[in-house]
């Protein structure tokens, strides 16, 4: 168990900086996830940790250690790979042999090792197969198998599960979760797909074009979005967003004029920001309530029914079009005219820089 | 039931007919293939068992399995065994121990990789009897050659390599020759090979050396097989190299099986001994192959 710290850590490929100055601390036992849009370097910033890509600059420390310039192998780590990486020449039992074998382990103790970390993910009847003779979710907890009877001390995931199919992926999404919680180990987890970060995390790190625009909890970050860029990618469907005129704020709240003319009282802060400046109005589609009749008013273009909730998009006469999630019974059909209630405390306020206004109150979850 | 019954025997003949039809299809090739080896295979056999020499058609007729007989307790022919043997096993060690190092270190990054790698498959494309002339006459030759300049410059006495040293010098020739053959297919070999398998072993701990032993030879495995297989054909008939350099000698000390039956046909005229040789040959080829096709086929599936 260990903790990883990062300080300033860049990257820089040629000429151009791919990592542009991260620093985070990551706790012991927890488990913490890179998220962000392909392209963003939340895998390089892995493979830096790991030790397969060079540091640039800035330190990465490994429970208070420099290890800037220390040997993959030499680092404590264990790695799951996208592709599992698997060696196809050598069966299951000699796959997660190769590392201790290297390490210079005793015969008899390896093979304790592997035999129960074999039975913990129910790999004892493939010892002997090799891994083209599995299926993906088997080879997958091959992967995993490997990455355990190391003991590292800190655990890397590589979008492990994006080769798996929905139904596997949900499975292993709650064995992971399982077996985290039953080592204890540090973990990192890279991933674009923000259920997984939802779900898994204790920590998630938004990054985006080599920067961290926020860390903070799963519920932190629904909650409350440091800008417009976490919003927007941090929930589905997406938040919906408007433009509004600011017309004042005090102690409790800030308020709002939208296009059709109606004032919003959103309970932000907005020190220093004068009255006529146009922000965005943000608010998630679950929280949108749907009236017959009323101020907002907008023509239902598509019905999603997925059974339990319904996905209903109402374009507004401006043109932009609002998802809203409600009941899965809602009765509302295509072309009818429906009003959108928007609930004040479920509002967010972007400031033309894009960086969210200070909630009045956090949200008990995300405290 | 009835009614299968009653249609049962038209659909015989239609197979019948369909499989007469492909035999009628298939018999033009058939007919030249069996022209083209069995033709040629039924006369060697024929003149193997015949007194024939072109200089002296006095003596003729059947001889029984006598031209085997010569053939066979002839030592020039167990030596000429042996040193195609020998010439097949050094050129594949040189080539596919040369061509696996050659491989991994041109599947590295550095400066002019492009122009190295053409220039290490370039020998390839030169035909047999010119790389064995400028061997022979332009690198090796004992008072114009370049190792032998390159000797005197040190000080030492150049060497007369194919007179002191006949077969290993024919060997280092084919070698040089078939090198890039084998780096070319094993260099592609490498780099199919995926990048995460050696990060995971990176991260298993294992040095440059230990991914090599474990992780890209084992992966080389089947090309290496390939290799093997494809370079044993042409080695087993090496003739040009010989013929250019040695011509086969001093003595017998760089003759190989095809050398042996061109001497016997076509300097000493008798197409009898010959042709028991190339009986022989076949013979012996057919036993490589049984080998080889065995061990690459166990390979290939695995």
């Amino acid at each position: 168990m260990a903790t990883v710290e990062l300080k300033n850590l860049r990257k820089t490929y040629l000429t151009e900086e791919i990592i542009k100055g991260i620093s985070l601390s990551i706790e012991e036992r927890e488990f913490v996830v890179f998220v962000g849009p392909s392209g963003c370097g939340k895998s390089t910033l892995l493979r830096m940790i790991a030790g397969l890509e060079d540091i640039t600059s800035g330190d990465l420390l490994i429970d208070g250690q420099r290890v800037n310039d220390v040997e993959p192998g030499k680092r404590g780590l264990a790695m799951v790979f996208q592709s599992y990486a698997l060696y196809p020449h050598m069966n299951v039992y000699k796959n997660m042999e190769f590392g201790l074998k290297l390490s210079g382990m005793p015969e008899a103790e390896r093979r304790t090792k592997i035999e129960h970390v074999a039975r913990t993910l129910q790999l004892e009847p493939y010892l002997n197969h090799k891994p083209g003779q599995l299926s993906g979710g088997q080879r997958q907890r091959v992967a995993i198998g490997r990455a355990i009877v190391r003991n590292p001390k800190v655990f890397l995931f590589d979008e492990p599960l994006s080769n798996l199919d929905a139904a596997l992926r949900g499975q292993m999404r709650v064995e992971l979760s399982a077996l985290h919680r039953k080592l204890g180990a540090t973990t990192i987890y890279v991933t674009h797909d923000q259920v997984e970060a939802m779900t898994m995390a204790d920590k998630i790190v938004v990054l985006q074009k080599g920067v961290v625009e926020q860390i903070g909890s799963p519920l932190e970050l629904y909650h409350h979005p440091r800008n417009l860029f976490v919003a927007r990618f941090i929930g589905s469907p997406p938040m919906n967003f408007f433009s509004a005129i600011f017309q004042g704020g005090d102690a409790a709240g800030s308020s709002v004029q939208l296009r059709d003319g109606s004032n919003l009282y959103v309970p932000v802060t907005s020190p220093g920001l004068l009255p006529g400046t146009k922000v965005t109005v943000g608010i998630r589609p679950e929280h949108v309530e749907l009236a017959s009749s009323g101020p907002n008013s907008g023509g239902v273009e598509v019905i999603e029914r997925l059974g339990a909730i319904t996905l209903v998009h109402v374009r507004m006469p401006d043109g932009e079009i609002i998802v809203v999630q409600t009941d899965g019974a809602v009765l509302t059909d295509v072309d009818t005219r429906v009003s959108l209630t928007l609930p004040p405390r479920n509002c967010h306020l972007f400031a033309p820089d894009g960086l969210a206004f200070e909630a009045c109150h956090r949200h008990p979850l995300a405290a | 039931m009835q009614a299968v019954l009653e249609h049962s025997p038209p659909a015989g003949a239609t197979v019948r007919t369909t499989k007469r039809t492909g035999f009628l299809l298939l018999s033009p090739s058939a007919l030249i293939l069996l022209v083209w080896s069995i033709v040629p295979l039924v006369m060697t056999l024929w003149y193997s068992l015949q007194n024939y020499n072109l200089v002296d058609p006095t003596l003729h007729g059947f001889a029984g399995i006598d031209n085997y007989w010569y053939l066979l307790t002839d030592p020039d022919f167990l030596h000429a065994l042996l040193n195609t043997l020998v010439l097949v096993a050094g050129v594949l060690l040189i080539s596919i121990g040369g061509g696996t190092l050659l491989a991994v270190l041109y599947d590295q990054e550095f400066f002019g990789r492009g122009i190295a790698r053409i220039m290490v498959i370039s020998p390839f494309f030169i035909m047999p009897t010119v790389s064995a002339l400028l061997w022979k006459n332009l690198m090796l030759h004992p008072i114009y050659g370049v190792y032998s300049a390159m000797m005197r410059a040190v000080g030492l006495t150049p060497i007369d390599w194919l007179a002191r040293f006949p077969l290993m010098t024919v060997m280092m020739i084919v070698a040089w020759e078939w090198l890039p053959f084998a780096v070319l297919i094993l260099l592609t070999a490498v780099q199919s090979l995926d990048g995460e398998q050696r990060e995971a072993a990176r991260m298993d701990g294992a040095g440059p050396i230990a991914r090599f032993r474990y992780i890209i030879l084992p992966h080389l495995g089947r090309a290496i097989s390939v290799v093997v297989m494809i370079e044993t054909i042409y080695l087993l008939t090496i003739f040009a190299e010989i013929s250019v350099t040695t011509a086969g000698g001093p003595g017998v000390a760089s003759t190989n099986l095809a050398y042996l039956i061109y001497s016997r046909a076509l300097l000493q005229f008798d197409v009898g001994g010959a042709s028991a040789g190339g009986v022989v040959a076949i013979v012996i080829a057919n036993i490589v192959a049984i080998f080889l096709v065995r061990a690459v086929a166990r390979n290939l599936e695995a």
